[in-house]
């Protein structure tokens, strides 16, 4: 463990926030045309867009389950969200956070409902400044609202962390480089089930608590920010 | 979802024969165009634009490479566009295809013919190192006429780049460099359905249309021309495409400059 | 005994709680713990005892009984595949396709209804699997020829109908244009101020959710 304190002074962080402050939040519904839903989220200096397709018609017929439709995602970064210049296309991160992302929203989307079918969702990071999959499911979630999918409940994500011995909530860029532990998780606020866990870092059980328990407070903030976006498509369909 | 555009094209075309288009537009009107920089805050350079229901972001990066064997003194120019799935129901997963290719090879050669980019002035260390401009064209929303947009989003982010610092290997991108454009060509698409000219086709549009051609004019010179899809052009057809894509463009540049 | 949570007309989210204990869940809702909860974007509608929601928007999922308008995508050797801007196409048997007899080794089916043409068709069976029976028996399914096609959210449907068909009615006295209305959210225009009823169209499409939407639309056809 460094000795200098960067990171951290007087219980201040290096942007100015508290330890258990979320940056600044900005999120829109709607946002596109050709897709059936779209959303944008924003957390400080890292933002996404999302866009849904479905339910459709899945191919190849053999992926297709009869009793259940599936969900998919695709997560990926622009070439121009990173400080060097990203080789175009998902990078296998970009896969494994498809992959997780589909097990964070799956279980919130009524799939019984649309047997053979897909759900298919697409987020773009266009600025990454740290908890990129974070913000990405933010708007994916506003997305699958948006295009009508019968749903149990929203699901909102942040990430909490651990920066010089003290645990954070919503690491950026420079605290998530230098930190010790990144914990994003992804949840539905309103029955306090965790769908998204991911963790990197050495910390211990009462420590992961304490995260956790500032990551569940972003989780609700998140919530609040999300709902505004798609009660705002109310009053432009008035 | 089911492919309505049959008969759309049948409306559309039957539009532009009376003079209209199917949202109302006079032949030689542009949709509604808005262009916002600065939209990606990782990239030195970007913009967002929109024609009616077309979106796209474009940013620019720069970086240090090895320049090519024959310009060993002069930086390197590279334009990519993505046409991934979020931009249209019809579209796939998977490395860019014929249409993306097209689409940013166009704007990659309106660009170096025009000769807009100080590329001699990007040279670090001759023969060794220079500056590659990395321009990435990512379409949002697919409504038509990608093309101008995207041309239109790539001058405007150029036009706000700026380059960063660089030292002992290191590219310092806290610096922020004066990068100047020299001239900024503008691609202007002009489609002929039967014997009337129609700019800004929608994509209903660009499914009827006889033929197109995409024209980049600098604000005194015609740069590139790409003759795409379908249909043949007369010489004084392609004459008066050349006059009318050189008015228009002159409109879309007062909206960047 | 049971307890309503929201008002009648309240805009809800996925997952927001509308009453809790004996009330019913209505459509739009699910049941869990004992609450009843909304599992679409839309409007919370209550009676005595039952809680519902009606979307905002949304894609289509075939229902039996429902007149919809699709578009011939496939034919086989005695039945065509009509899609319905749905995940499911429909199956339209040769029996239910016509009245007259067809005899197969004298027509050809796409002579009946071609690749790429229009029906007005009604949705007789959906199975669990969501194989989907269409049958164009009733009269008022039909080939429809020409015209316009537009696209509404299905959700919208109900609006653009109007109470006792007010709303379209209205349109097509308005603009001497034929309308025909698909519950999967297709509607096919014909003859008269085509652009004038698009127009209207749209708008309810867009505005439909608000009050004072007939005024709105009235509004736009007094224009022309």
């Amino acid at each position: 463990m460094s000795k200098d304190k960067k990171l951290l002074k007087d219980g201040k962080r290096i942007d100015g926030r508290g330890i258990g402050d979320l940056r600044e939040m900005e999120a829109e519904a709607g946002i596109f045309k050709r897709a059936d839903g779209s959303g944008y989220f924003r957390m400080g200096g890292t933002e996404a867009v999302a866009a849904v397709f479905g339910p459709r018609e899945l191919h190849p017929k053999h992926r297709q389950k009869p009793k259940r439709g599936i969900l998919q995602c695709r997560y990926n970064l622009t070439p121009f969200s990173v400080e060097d210049r990203k080789r175009p296309g998902p990078s296998r991160r970009g896969k494994e956070i498809g992959k997780v992302s589909e097990g964070a929203l799956s279980s919130t989307v009524f799939l019984e409902e649309f047997p053979t079918a897909t759900i298919d969702v697409y987020m773009e990071v266009i600025s990454a400044d740290a908890g990129t999959r974070c913000v990405a499911l933010n708007a994916a979630s506003i997305a699958l609202a948006d295009a009508g999918v019968p749903m149990r409940g929203l699901i909102s994500a942040c990430a909490a962390g651990k920066i010089e011995d003290t645990p954070v909530l919503d690491l950026k860029g420079e605290e998530d480089k230098d930190g010790q532990v990144d914990l994003p998780i992804a949840m539905n606020v309103d029955t306090d089930e965790i769908t998204l866990l991911q963790m990197d870092g050495m910390t211990d059980t009462e420590e992961m608590d304490e995260m956790l328990e500032l990551a569940i407070k972003g989780c609700k903030k998140v919530a609040e920010k999300q709902r505004e976006a798609l009660m705002k498509t109310f009053e432009d369909s008035r | 979802m089911m492919d309505i555009t049959e008969i759309e094209e049948q409306a559309a075309l039957d539009k532009i024969k009376s003079g209209k288009r199917l949202d109302g537009r006079d032949l030689k009107k542009f949709r509604d165009i808005k262009v916002e920089t600065g939209v990606a805050k990782k990239a030195e350079g970007s913009a967002r634009v929109t024609f009616g229901d077309s979106k796209v972001i474009v940013g620019v990066k720069f970086g240090v490479g090895h320049p090519f064997p024959d310009t060993p003194d002069e930086g390197i120019l590279m334009v990519n566009a993505e046409l991934g799935p979020m931009a249209s129901p019809n579209f796939e997963s998977g490395p860019p295809g014929k249409e993306a290719t097209e689409l940013s090879r166009v704007i990659d050669r309106g660009l170096r013919e025009s000769e807009a980019l100080p590329l001699e002035d990007l040279c670090i260390e001759e023969g060794e190192e220079v500056w590659k401009v990395m321009v990435d064209i990512h379409i949002l929303d697919h409504d038509g006429n990608l093309m101008d947009a995207s041309a239109l989003g790539a001058i405007a982010a150029l036009m706000e780049a700026k380059i960063p610092g660089y030292e002992d290997g290191k590219v310092l991108r806290e610096e922020k460099h004066d990068f100047k454009i020299r001239r900024t060509p503008i691609a202007c698409t002009v489609a002929k359905v039967g014997d009337r000219y129609i700019i800004d086709p929608s994509l209903v549009e660009e499914e009827i249309v006889d033929g197109m051609v995409t024209v980049t004019w600098t604000e005194e010179e015609l740069c590139s021309l790409q003759k795409r899809g379908n249909g043949g052009f007369k010489k004084d057809e392609l004459i008066e495409i050349f006059e009318l894509a050189r008015e228009k463009s002159d409109e879309l540049r007062k909206i960047i400059e | 005994m049971g307890k309503k949570l929201v008002e009648d007309k309240s805009n809800v989210l996925p997952g927001d709680v509308l009453a809790e204990g004996d009330y019913l869940s209505g459509r739009g809702t699910y049941k869990e713990d004992g609450k009843v909860k909304s599992r679409v974007l839309g409007v919370a509608r209550t009676d005595k005892s039952k809680i519902s929601v009606i979307p905002l928007t949304g894609g289509y999922i075939p229902k039996e009984g429902d007149k919809v308008v699709g578009k011939v995508s496939g034919i086989g050797p005695s039945h065509w595949w009509i899609e319905l801007d749905s995940p499911y196409d429909g199956y339209l048997s040769l029996a239910e396709g016509s009245d007259e007899f067809i005899d197969l080794d004298e027509t050809d089916l796409s002579d009946v209804y071609d690749i790429g043409e229009i029906i007005y068709t009604e949705v007789i069976k959906v199975t669990s699997e969501k194989d989907v029976k269409l049958s164009m028996q009733d009269r008022i399914c039909k080939k429809l020829s020409g015209g316009r096609i537009v696209r509404i959210s299905p959700s919208k449907v109900p609006r653009l109908i109007g109470k006792g068909g007010s709303m379209v009615e209205m349109i097509k006295d308005k603009t001497g244009s034929r309308i025909i209305i698909g519950q999967n959210g297709i509607v096919w225009v014909s003859g008269g101020e085509e652009d004038l009823a698009l127009e209207a169209i749209k708008t309810v499409d867009k505005k439909g959710h608000g009050d004072g939407l007939t005024e709105k639309v009235e509004k736009i056809l007094n224009r022309r």
